[in-house]
């Protein structure tokens, strides 16, 4: 055993300067000629600002933006930094809510989101749309940028009217932002929140 | 015993015990019923018990079981009418897998027991020698216990005398009845000469009489070896079977483990599950069909090889035969029916062929040999030379003799003479004439063709050659055919020169030859097919032949071979036909299926096993889980109980097929595989549906559960 | 399901048929003699490694020498992966301030990434400084799958060889895989996904002020060289918390099928790589055609599941038609999702880009069971392979008697001693999923750290001792570990891992020294359709069947209660 010791350590050695220096070096060295942007974290500027990233959702609660999905993190209480609260989109510490499908707790929360839904847009409801699956339900890291075309969808009335705009612009604006599948097969259609409300705050 | 010259083509080595079938016919019969019976609980000893892993473990919980009951009984508990009929169910398991062991070696030791009568009640009728060195049926013999006879001795067995001993026919014919050793009544015939002349002790005269030498020292005759290897009943696991079991007691391992942690995973949802029915369970998991009937099919195996009167000296033999790659053939005897017939007349310049055909009938007239009675039926074929009555024409036989390797007749002066070529020539004074060299060419074509050339000679006139030639047996072009399909090579070894041995290599549809063979040839061969990584078999019954015997991986020896030999190889053929090894092939392969076939047919029974019992098992707390029962079984405990008594009865249905084993079709390994699979791996999986649907429909109309 | 879902399983599954054969090639020319004009460059540098670490890289091992000098290399590597973490808040490159592990946390994650499982008892970004992450944990994905593959190639020796004593050299293997397989591989795959825009840099996290005027801190970091060994070597262990799920470290349904194609590109090369190395291909077809088989059934029975929406929703009149979107991200959606979660877990990388706990019952008993069955559908880097012929020495060895032969594999006959290893490595970590899971469900600091109750609770627990067996590290994340759990999945992951290992060198060791039996029409074909359902058969009746009551319990009774309405 004491004869391994020695070839043990030196390629423990090696290996470690190899592939836990040299390689993640050379990755944010390549990178950072290559790609800075995106190695910087896809950050979105507005007057040489950073909004936040492309790839991170953020919060929207003003009924002038269009809403993202519901998020399952936490963070520090706003008013008492010592507990710990709810605090969507929390980019500093992902998570998902975790919750199987008998969970009463999943159910609980799903029916307070629909109720909330409904009270935020019954434009929608007497137009006949139903609720979008994914504006109910927590995304998987709790930052998902996007939401469903259906899910912007279910919002134009109320962003229209909040805006005061015809609802056809609103719709429009939805078209043009969404994404279709890679190719037609990579990916759903979606359409990213912090680029469809900075598209909206662009309208005039 | 039949003895066969010719193996039939399309037959398995089930074919010899021709229609009937041995293991349903054993199974009905009572005498040998009530000793299993009784043998199976004498087995439950867990001494005995302990060297089958998994039924030994079944033997533990059912005895926990019991105790449960026990206890139950005395407070009165619930359900104990359940409870009684599990656990009854629970030994008819073990019981059931004793009987399956019982039975099959219950077959060998019937034919023991019956043959240790046969040996100890014997005596022989020792014959004295008469004046001129001969025996003879009119000699005076003495009557001497059989176990007094000696090796060499020769001893005149008549219409009703039980052979005292093994040994060789020297004189005589008659019909015997072997079926105090294979169990086969009809009689066989046995002779002086030839391959039928070696005779086993314990067997019946029928009718006529044999003068035979005894060959086997007592204590070493067949009888002796039978009665050692069915009453060592402690037989040795082969490797394969070893292998297997550490597999059983793997996965009754796991089994352990998953019954084990159930009641904590119903605890944490509420439930309790019976000890009883984790036993029930855990028992109908672990693969006991398998279990059971592993050393039944053990013993079948050797028992098939005994019937077919080859003594296995180990089961690894018998495995070893079933992995056979090449097949070592001796040309004589088993390619080619043993005698040579005559083909051609090859007349020397200045002589007919018709004189030739004349001549060389006169000399055979009296030759009872069966290459002399071809020349005879040759000559009228040919020339419609009639035979003529000896007696009328003062014909003087001349026997064959070691001295002048010549026979012939005396006809008044003339004498007309036949032999090999150069004996003839050396009769001639070796001539160097025209006459001598034309017959000396035609000898040297004769030899080239496969053929052996008899030279006649009438008076001092050399009048030619006589073409004998070797005859390839019926069928066995076939016979090579089927063993390609089966993936084994067959090579054809002889002492011919290269060309005769290219011809009849043709001519059989041999894969492979070896010419001109030597032990050492031989032994090379072997050794050579061994180091491609090749499994070989090969027969022989010289002294010449141990050293190959040892080296093959299946070696049979004839038993009227040497002692060499005899040691030398790991398996005896009793009948001393080296076509066996085809069979003893067959019967490897058949051993091996009937394992594999059992071992996926009792694995696949798991899935229904799983499906009656886990919703039965779990409905007092889960009520949704009643949606598994797909079999729509009645009632938990009857869903229960079914499980549990297919799981018995599988083990006594399969008891047939044990001992005879799973059909061996030579049709290459794909296609073998996908009906086993298809049998017994589909079939595994579907029969216990079928079954345990059928036992619960009875039990809950009988109101048990 | 739609169509687009169903082409997106499709070209996954021709992309990996396709890189099947050019990964297999690869390997099995790195791992020989010839490495062409690079050869020649590396191979010296090569052997001045050796001459200071005091390796004879022509010195082969026996089974147990290289069983030896693996298990001093995995004792290295747990050491300096526990003392790092142990001293985290007083080594550099922690810009967040995070501070040292605790003895149980340290000694889990050092065992996780050890062996492979990269189960993770923490979330990355709150927890690990980039030092931890860089120089203690990328290091153990890149030497925990280049020592998979070497042990995958020192059993495909035994395969190989005949009347041999050796095995290969353990050293040059690992250093072999590492440097020219290991290493370019996540180079290229790093900057592909920089590309699509994973971060890397070692800047601090970001503060931005949200349209709304909302503060939010960005959690960055050197993302890409990890998430890409991360795939590779089908380790799993996520910079962030969310894992692939997290946009950081899978942006775009582009980066997804990438990913999802790295996790299976090594697993599939080898079979490739054992048919090269055995000298015939079709047998390493054979193997994958049996993965490929399971996997496809796994993947279309989650779709199937994930496609419908939760009953429970749908009577509150929420559109059904996207179906079960909790827990799943939107680029990504229910195909890509369910694809990625089989994936995932027929290879044991235990990365998620959903959460496997908010699935259906049935969309997650396919994970689970693909755990349970060994982790033997492309499986683990190397881990796969030698889980694999485990497998199929047992399926060879139950039904090849039934062509009448003693039963062989690649012209090994297969005997008492291959059944005994074959037997421990198959068994041993089924019996310690199993008796783990019911210690931990009845005891108070196992139930504790649930976060589900019922049948869901139930299957939370099994599945975290499943998953850490398995070595795949993938969870059913509610459960909050504490020093109980970090302790036993410690011990699970070991046994998973070294309960395999050693059986199957010692296995290839046996097997290396047994004469190559000559193939014949009677032999066992081991390259066929029937040898394939064979091994389907035999993996989900020997391997999955124990498993079954545990199944009923969990996630088969939740099915039940889910349409029954029932909530827990």
């Amino acid at each position: 055993m004491l004869r391994e010791l020695r070839p043990a350590l030196v390629l423990f050695l090696f290996l470690s300067v190899v592939t836990g220096v040299l390689y993640p070096l050379a990755i944010t060295g390549a990178a950072s000629v290559l790609f800075p942007r995106q190695a910087g974290g896809s950050l979105v500027l507005v007057d040489g600002k950073p909004v936040g990233s492309e790839l991170i959702g953020q919060n929207f609660t003003s009924p002038r933006y269009f809403h993202p999905r519901p998020s399952a993190t936490s963070g520090p209480d706003p008013v008492d930094a010592s507990k710990s609260g709810p605090l969507p989109y929390n980019a500093a510490a992902s998570v998902g809510s975790n919750l199987g499908p008998t969970s009463k707790s999943l159910v609980d929360r799903v029916t307070a989101s629909v109720a909330a839904l409904r009270a935020e847009n019954p434009e929608a409801l007497r137009e006949g749309l139903a609720i979008p699956a994914d504006l109910v339900t927590t995304s998987g890291s709790g930052l998902d940028p996007d939401i469903s075309p259906q899910a912007a969808r279910f919002q134009v009335s109320r962003i229209a009217a909040a805006r005061k705009l015809p609802e056809e612009r609103v719709h429009d604006l939805i078209l043009r932002m969404t994404q279709a599948p890679l190719a037609g097969v990579l990916g759903e259609p979606r359409i990213n929140v912090l680029r469809l409300n900075l598209a909206l705050d662009a309208m005039k | 015993m039949t003895v066969q010259s010719i193996m039939p083509a399309h037959d398995g080595p089930g074919g010899k015990e021709s229609g009937r079938n041995p293991g349903r016919s054993s199974l009905l019969r009572a005498d040998l019923l009530v000793p299993a019976i009784r043998e199976s609980f004498r087995k439950l000893d867990p001494r005995v018990m302990w060297h089958n892993p998994v039924m030994f473990v079944v033997e533990i919980v059912s005895t926990l079981t019991t105790i449960l009951l026990l206890r139950d009984l005395a407070t009165g508990a619930p359900h104990i009418g359940f409870a009684i009929q599990i656990n009854l169910w629970l030994w008819f398991t073990v019981l059931f897998a004793n009987f399956a062991e019982a039975v099959a070696e219950g077959r060998g030791k019937a034919q023991a027991a019956s043959l240790r009568r046969a040996r100890t009640d014997a005596t022989g009728k020792r014959l004295l020698p008469t004046d001129t060195g001969k025996w003879s049926y009119a000699g005076v013999y003495e009557e001497v216990p059989a176990p007094e006879l000696q090796p060499g001795d020769v001893v005149l067995v008549e219409a009703g005398d039980f052979m005292p001993s093994d040994g060789e026919v020297i004189d005589g014919v008659a019909s015997i009845d072997e079926s105090a050793i294979t169990g086969e009544s009809a009689p066989v015939v046995r002779e002086s000469g030839g391959d039928r002349s070696a005779v086993t002790g314990g067997t019946r005269v029928l009718s006529d009489w044999i003068i035979v030498r005894i060959t086997a020292a007592q204590g070493s005759t067949f009888l002796d070896r039978m009665i050692g290897l069915v009453e060592g009943a402690q037989r040795q696991k082969t490797p394969n079977e070893i292998a297997l079991n550490i597999l059983l007691a793997g996965l009754t391992l796991v089994f352990i483990f998953a019954i084990a942690t159930i009641p904590s995973f119903a605890a944490y949802a509420g439930g309790q599950i019976p000890v009883l029915v984790l036993v029930a369970l855990f028992v109908t998991l672990i693969p006991t069909t398998i279990g059971a009937l592993l050393s039944s099919i053990g013993i079948a195996g050797m028992d098939r090889l005994i019937r077919f009167n080859v003594l296995a000296m180990s089961g690894r033999a018998v495995e070893a035969a079933g992995d056979v790659d090449t097949l070592l053939l001796d040309k004589t005897g088993t390619i080619t029916i043993g005698n040579r017939q005559a083909s051609d007349f090859l007349p020397v310049p200045g002589v007919t062929e018709q004189e030739l055909a004349d001549a060389a009938q006169l000399a055979s007239l009296a030759d009872e040999t069966p290459e002399g009675r071809s020349i005879v039926v040759l000559a009228k074929e040919r020339f419609n030379i009639r035979a003529r009555e000896m007696a009328q024409a003062g014909m003087q036989f001349v026997p064959f003799t070691a001295q002048t390797r010549m026979s012939g007749v005396d006809i008044g002066e003339r004498c007309i003479r036949k032999g090999a070529v150069d004996s003839v020539l050396a009769y001639l004074g070796n001539p160097a004439d025209a006459s001598a060299q034309a017959a000396i060419a035609n000898a040297d074509t004769v030899g080239r063709a496969g053929g052996t050339p008899l030279a006649v000679v009438d008076d001092d006139r050399l009048l030619g050659i006589v073409a004998l030639k070797d005859v390839v047996k019926g069928g066995i072009r076939e016979r090579f055919a089927e063993l390609r399909r089966m993936g084994i090579r067959t090579v054809m070894i002889t002492g011919d020169n290269p060309l005769t041995a290219a011809a009849i290599a043709a001519e059989s549809g041999v894969d492979d030859f070896l010419a001109q063979a030597t032990p050492e040839a031989k032994l090379a061969l072997i050794r050579k097919e061994q180091a491609e990584g090749k499994l070989v078999a090969m027969c022989g019954d010289g002294t010449n032949d141990a050293p190959a015997l040892a080296q093959a991986d299946v070696g049979v020896a004839m038993n009227t071979g040497t002692m060499a030999a005899r040691e030398a190889g790991n398996m005896v053929d009793l009948d001393s036909d080296p076509t066996k090894l085809i069979e003893i092939v067959g019967i490897g392969k058949q051993l091996l299926m009937t394992r594999g076939a059992l071992t996926t047919f009792s694995i696949a029974n798991d899935v229904a096993k799983y499906f009656a019992i886990i919703p039965a098992m779990f409905i007092g707390f889960y009520p949704q889980l009643s949606a598994l029962n797909v079999m729509r079984l009645g009632t938990p405990q009857s869903a229960i109980l079914s499980a549990i008594i297919f799981n018995a009865l599988i083990i006594i249905f399969l008891i047939p097929l044990s001992l005879t084993g799973v059909r061996y079709r030579p049709v290459g390994a794909a296609a073998l595989l996908r009906r086993n699979l298809l049998a017994f791996g589909v079939g595994g999986v579907v029969a216990p549906f079928v079954g345990i649907k059928l036992i619960d429909l009875l039990v809950n109309a009988l109101g048990i559960a | 399901m739609t169509i687009t879902g169903w082409t997106l399983i499709a070209a996954f599954l021709v992309a990996t048929v396709l890189l099947t054969p050019v990964a297999g090639n690869a390997m099995t020319r790195v791992m020989g003699a010839s490495m062409g004009a690079v050869g020649r460059f590396f191979r010296p540098l090569e052997a001045g490694l050796y001459r200071l670490a005091g390796i004879d890289a022509a010195r082969e091992q026996s089974w147990w020498g290289y069983a030896l000098a693996m298990l001093v290399f995995k004792l290295v590597c747990f050491l300096v992966v526990y003392s790092f973490l142990r001293l985290q808040a007083h080594l550099p490159l922690n810009p967040l301030g995070l501070g040292s592990l605790t003895p149980d946390l340290a000694y889990n994650t050092a065992i996780s990434f050890m062996t492979n499982t990269n189960w993770q008892s923490y979330a990355g970004e709150t927890t690990m400084s980039y030092l931890s992450q860089m120089a203690a944990l990328t290091v153990q994905n890149f030497t925990s799958a280049a020592a998979g593959i070497a042990i995958a190639f020192a059993v495909f020796r035994g395969f190989a060889r005949g009347s041999a004593k050796t095995i290969g050299n353990f050293w040059v293997d690992l250093t072999r895989i590492t440097l020219y397989v290991l290493v370019p591989g996540s180079v290229v795959l790093a900057l592909f996904l920089v590309w699509q825009g994973v971060p890397q840099t070692f800047s601090n996290s970001i503060a931005v002020t949200t349209l709304e005027g909302a503060h939010q801190t960005i959690a960055v970091g050197p993302v890409a060289s990890q998430e890409a060994i991360k795939m590779l070597g089908t380790n799993g262990g996520g910079f962030f918390n969310t894992n692939s799920a997290h946009p950081f470290e899978n942006p775009t349904p582009l980066t997804n099928f990438i990913e999802m194609l790295a996790i299976f590109v090594i697993g599939g090369g080898l079979t490739s790589a054992f048919g090269r190395m055995v000298g015939d291909r079709r047998q390493g077809w054979a193997v994958f055609s049996v993965m490929a088989a399971l996997f496809v059934v796994g993947v279309a029975v989650t779709y199937w599941a994930e496609g419908h929406a939760n009953p429970a929703f749908a009577a509150l009149g929420v559109d059904p038609g996207l179906g079960n979107m909790e827990g799943k991200e939107t680029r990504f959606g229910i195909a890509a999702s369910s694809l990625f979660a089989t994936v995932t877990t027929d290879a044991s990388c235990g990365a998620v880009n959903a959460m496997h706990e908010s699935f259906l019952p049935l969309g997650g008993m396919v994970p689970l069971v693909n755990m349970m069955l060994g982790e033997v559908i492309f499986g683990g880097v190397g881990s796969g392979m030698y889980g694999f012929l485990l497998f199929a020495v047992v399926s060879v060895f139950i039904a090849g008697l039934m062509v009448g032969r003693t039963p062989e594999y690649l012209g090994k006959k297969i005997e008492a001693r291959e059944i005994k290893m074959t037997m421990l490595g198959i068994l041993v970590p089924p019996m310690m999923i199993l008796t783990m899971t019911a210690i931990a469900i009845v005891v108070a600091p196992g139930t504790s750290a649930m976060s589900a109750s019922g049948p869901h609770g139930f299957t939370e627990v099994l599945y975290e001792y499943t998953s850490a067996g398995a070595n795949n590290g993938s969870a059913f994340s509610g459960l909050t570990a504490n020093s109980f759990w970090n302790i036993t999945l410690g011990i699970t992951m070991m046994i998973g891992r070294f309960f395999v290992i050693i059986p199957a060198l010692a296995l290839a060791g046996s097997l290396a020294a047994k004469k190559t039996v000559a193939p014949s029409v009677g032999t066992f074909p081991t390259h066929g359709g029937l040898f394939i359902g064979l091994v389907i058969g035999v993996i989900l009746i020997v391997g999955g069947l124990t498993f079954l009551p545990a199944l009923a319990l969990g996630p088969i009774v939740e099915h039940l209660a889910m349409g029954a309405g029932t909530l827990y």
